[in-house]
């Protein structure tokens, strides 16, 4: 498993579109299982819905974490990502 | 050849296939479903119909409006596919062997419910967007049809009559006249019918047979006749007026870029009515010179919930620059009486147009008007935009409105968001109190505009929506006249202008008398601006009378 911490810059946190466009890209890499956690919670960062239930805003830290035969490649997907939209 | 006989209400000939408006049956029950794998697979079926529609909806949006209103029918294909929303309903029809309407909605209930209780503006606003989807896929899964009628080719629709909320919903490219068994010339499908220009027969009663769907009619909206299978003189007759109607077209055509002016100078205001957004485009293509009445009941007929400041904020934003620097005239909420709305749960009234509607409903409920009245101020920074009340009768009520204005502008000030400040405040002048009381009403505002059916209704106690008070419902009566020049001369007095916003304004055999009494402004369905405007040109002010306000 890997996995990396990321602070949010978007002054509206993740909000609906970003969240769509994240779950959409978590759910690209067959099976490798992408998870995000906030404060002790995980969640499939495929799971849209309950990514917006997380309520994250700008500032707050989350995990990204990736298991499987694509970890590497999905890491580095988030990671560019969040980088660029959040 | 079957002649059919009702009543004219909008103008215009027009022949196409006759198409009945389906009202869907949305109520969703709980069914024993004995297949469930035959409820997944239209589940299914019902997903990528919606999802094809989204991205049909964000294609043309991102043409449009750009890519910022794309995203949202993006965001919502989204949530037609979400892993937790389909696992969701897929737990409930396992658990319950149901329908899958009822796991839709339930799946969307319990969605919706976790949005409005996060602590965020942001995501509580979001549980909107969840009905939202919830309601298109079950709309596909009970066979609703988005804008109402599935044809490819243009059609007549036809109804016993339509709700304000569905007429909304319309997807008026596919709609070329309108025909209706009940409804008056003041029902909410003749005032639409005239704000697209297009011919509309009303009050046909039991004629108009449901056999009759698909067959090819020829309607005239002046007579309120409906040929079908025409003989060859009906033909022929029908054809010619066709013709005219298209020569008219273009003649008026000409008025575009010309004033508003009499032979002998007087300028006369011709400003539009408008209903939604959407109508803007109708206004700039017939050259109105304003808006004179944006209804802004849509937001809350179309919705199921209060919609919000923002919602409210972006749509009169939309018409308020869409129209540059021209005055758009926006009426506040108007609902009760013959417009009414679940959420806003009204007390059944035994006299609705006597009841708590309109005005009476803001004062009542000052959290409604707070957020009505933030969206119109924020919109005011981006055009001219005049603020209306409408069924006001006493001075009170205009100074608690003015003092929710000062009230809001206040917090906007302590916020920092742009507004003007100068924003014309104005009131609806329809009942006959207003007009006794003109002239200490018109110390407070800075223009007046008549509701002429309204003023009609409590002028000579006839309700508008009654069919059968035919000739008692005169809109020329000379009181309905003489009240129409009392409050002219308390507004001339006062140094404010005063205007029509009522289907009166645009009946050309009234120009003259409106020169007369000294109304400033008409405000009339976009299509009647044209042939308004060549009426104005050919007039002269100084010698119209006042002769139909006596008898």
């Amino acid at each position: 498993m890997k996995q990396f911490e990321y602070t949010i810059q978007d002054p509206l946190g993740i909000h609906a579109r970003p969240a769509g466009m994240l779950a959409k890209l978590a759910k690209s890499f067959g099976d490798t299982v992408v998870t995000l956690s906030k404060d002790g919670n995980t969640v499939k960062a495929s799971q849209l819905m309950k990514i917006m239930a997380m309520g994250i805003k700008n500032g707050h830290t989350i995990t990204i974490a990736a298991e499987g035969p694509a970890e590497d490649e999905a890491i580095a997907a988030m990671q560019k990502f969040l980088e660029e939209n959040l | 050849m079957l002649l059919l006989q009702g009543k004219g209400v909008s103008k215009g000939v027009i022949n196409g296939p006759i198409y009945f408006f389906r009202r869907p049956d949305t109520n969703v029950n709980k069914v024993h479903a004995e297949d469930l794998e035959a409820e997944k697979a239209r589940l299914a079926e019902a997903q990528a119909k919606s999802i094809e529609q989204l991205e049909r909806l964000a294609e043309k949006c991102r043409e449009e409006a750009g890519d910022e209103a794309a995203v949202l029918f993006e965001t919502h294909a989204m949530f037609v596919e979400d892993d937790d929303y389909v696992e969701t309903i897929m737990d409930t029809l396992a658990d319950e062997e149901c329908n899958v309407e009822f796991a839709v909605q339930q799946a969307g209930e319990q969605f919706a419910a976790m949005f409005a209780a996060m602590d965020d503006a942001y995501m509580q606003a979001r549980a909107a967007d969840i009905r939202d989807v919830t309601t298109r896929i079950l709309n596909n899964l009970m066979g609703v049809i988005e804008g109402g009628v599935d044809s490819d080719v243009p059609v007549i629709l036809a109804a016993d009559d339509l709700a304000p909320s569905e007429t909304l919903q319309l997807d008026k490219t596919k709609i070329l006249g309108f025909v209706t068994a009940g409804g008056s010339g003041n029902s909410h499908t003749a005032i639409l019918a005239r704000t697209m220009g297009i011919p509309a027969i009303c009050a046909l009663g039991d004629a108009l047979k449901p056999e009759l769907e698909g067959r090819i009619a020829y309607i005239d909206g002046e007579t309120g006749k409906i040929a079908l299978d025409p003989d060859e003189i009906t033909l022929t007759a029908f054809e010619a007026k066709l013709k005219k109607q298209k020569e008219l077209k273009e003649l008026l055509q000409t008025m575009k870029g010309q004033k508003d002016v009499t032979l002998d100078g007087r300028e006369m205001m011709v400003y539009c009515n408008i209903g939604s957004p959407e109508d803007v485009a109708a206004v700039l293509n017939n050259d109105g010179q304003g808006i004179g009445l944006f209804r802004s009941e849509f937001l809350y007929l179309r919705a199921s919930d209060y919609p919000t400041e923002e919602e409210q904020f972006q749509a009169y934003k939309a018409v308020a620059s869409a129209m540059g620097g021209k005055r758009v005239v926006i009426r506040t909420l108007d609902i009760g009486a013959d417009k009414q709305v679940d959420y806003f749960e009204m007390k059944k009234e035994e006299n609705p147009a006597l009841g708590v509607r309109a005005i009476r409903i803001c004062l009542n409920r000052p959290e409604v008007f707070r957020t009505q009245l933030r969206a119109l101020y924020r919109a005011s920074a981006y055009g001219k935009v005049a603020i209306m009340f409408p069924m006001i009768t006493s001075v009170w009520e205009v100074k608690e409105c003015k003092r929710a204005c000062a009230k809001v502008m206040a917090e906007l000030d302590k916020e920092g968001i742009p507004y003007n400040a100068d924003t014309e405040i104005g009131i609806m002048i329809e009942t006959p109190a207003s007009v006794f009381v003109a002239d200490a009403l018109a110390k407070e505002v800075d223009f007046f505009s008549v509701g002429t059916n309204d003023l009609t209704q409590y002028t000579l106690a006839c309700d508008r929506q009654a069919n059968d008070l035919g000739k008692f419902f005169d809109p020329h009566h000379p009181a309905v006249l003489r009240a129409l020049k009392m409050a002219t001369d308390a507004a001339h007095a006062a140094g404010i202008w005063i205007g029509i916003c009522g289907e009166l304004g645009a009946d050309l055999s009234m120009l003259e008398t409106f020169l007369a009494i000294g109304i400033d402004e008409l405000s009339v369905s976009p299509s009647s601006v044209l042939p308004l405007r060549a009426q104005i040109r050919k007039s002269i002010a100084k010698t119209c009378t006042l002769e139909k306000l006596e008898s």
